[in-house]
């Protein structure tokens, strides 16, 4: 491998793992693609660093500036570590129900931490980010959720890699956050590949985690509807935690793949889709390691205990 | 043909629906269960369907943990113990 300058040389390109032994049904392969292997250790460096370069290249980001972004961990850890490298300050608005080990590596990488109540979940903290971002319009405002430069970055990065890697792909399988991943693979597919069929997976959040105070709290992403929202998809299914921890469990154990609770969620889905197909080929993300959830007891801990407190906590 | 499906209800909602964190209903179709639930609990019906009685944009209904909208929506056929769950969309990231 060649020597590289920076460590963001390092995003993308990530290794794709044969685990097709989990697979339920013998005539569908199934692959993970490890968005663990990005620096700063998930799937988001992508869209962090697409979103970075393209606010300097439009002139919204200068020297010096302050960056504001709410995020449930991943997208704030990647920005904090680029963030750190190109001089910029950054202040990440935080939902407190999320793991130690998130809130750390914010604070490693020097991002300050702006916390959001627990009991409003990932949607309370895009509430507050926007309403501080109205306050204070010389702070610079990302928005992953609304940012072209996130599913750009899966459709110029992530979606070309897997074509590359998996010429033989029938099924992709991720979760739904902000949506970039599944929007930006699938706009890819759709030109390249257009018989590869998107499956999104989601925790159910809204039941334990999420206080919302009426439905209408509740939240579809703008890159969603821009992209093509319900129609890019194939299918939508929920993985409870308890399917989560055992697939996150069998991943460890059966793969050696250490990763985090969501991805053994994409795992579950991935199974869950085999079992009804015929035949295929799916790949799926692993879209961060599991060093951020080792406080949760995700790995080694009673699968009854660790239900009931994950079921507390943001993990997608 | 009725079928009798649980319906799990999310937690805003509760309060709505006589305090039931579930309840058992029938129907043949998604469709049925959901009509039959507003019917039992009225102030629910804002909250989960539109005027024209399609599922609202920020509600997700899932029968057996599959989204209905990539079902045959609210016609999607019900059978004995199925499981419908309403919740509402949230974010990640």
């Amino acid at each position: 491998m060649p020597v590289v300058a920076s460590v963001l040389d390092l995003i993308g390109n990530t290794p794709v793992v044969d685990v097709s032994h989990l697979s339920p049904n013998p005539r569908v392969r199934i692959l993970a693609k490890l968005e663990s292997q990005n620096p700063a250790g998930s799937v988001k460096d992508r869209i962090a660093m697409s979103m970075v370069e393209a606010a300097e290249a439009d002139g919204t980001l200068q020297p010096g500036a302050t960056l504001l972004e709410p995020s449930s961990g991943n997208t704030g850890i990647a920005l904090a570590m680029i963030c750190r490298l190109r001089g910029y300050h950054l202040k990440i608005v935080l939902p407190q129900n999320v793991t130690a080990e998130r809130r750390q590596m914010l604070e490693a990488y020097g991002a300050e931490i702006i916390p959001s109540p627990a009991e409003e979940g990932s949607n309370g903290a895009v509430r507050l980010a926007q309403k501080l971002a109205d306050e204070h319009p010389d702070w610079v405002f990302l928005y992953q959720y609304g940012n072209e430069a996130n599913p750009t970055a899966h459709l110029t990065g992530t979606g070309p890699e897997i074509l590359r890697d998996v010429p033989e792909i029938t099924h992709f399988v991720a979760g739904l956050g902000t949506s970039g991943t599944l929007m930006g693979v699938g706009a890819y597919m759709a030109e390249h590949a257009p018989h590869v069929k998107m499956y999104a997976v989601e925790p159910p959040s809204g039941e334990h985690v999420e206080g919302l105070r009426s439905l209408d709290d509740g939240y579809v992403p703008p890159v969603f509807e821009k992209w093509g929202g319900i129609d890019a998809l194939h299918g939508k299914r929920i993985v409870r935690p308890a399917d989560s921890i055992v697939w996150t469990r069998r991943l460890v154990n059966e793969a050696g793949i250490f990763a985090g609770i969501s991805s053994g969620a994409a795992m579950a889905g991935a199974a869950k889709l085999a079992e009804r197909l015929e035949e295929g080929v799916i790949v799926f993300i692993v879209c961060d390691g599991g060093w951020k959830y080792l406080s949760t007891g995700a790995y080694t801990e009673d699968l009854e205990t660790v239900i009931d407190s994950i079921e507390d906590v943001i993990y997608f | 043909m009725s079928n009798t499906v649980n319906v799990r209800i999310p937690t805003v909602l509760r309060p709505m629906a006589g305090g039931n964190s579930s309840v058992e209903l029938t129907g043949a179709t998604v469709g049925d269960v959901v009509g039959e639930l507003v019917g039992v609990y009225p102030g629910l019906k804002e909250n989960l369907v539109d005027e024209a009685g399609a599922v609202r944009k920020f509600v997700n209904v899932y029968l057996n943990d599959e989204d209905i909208r990539f079902l045959e929506k609210l016609e999607t056929a019900v059978t004995d113990g199925d499981e419908v769950a309403i919740l509402p969309a949230v974010a990640g990231g």
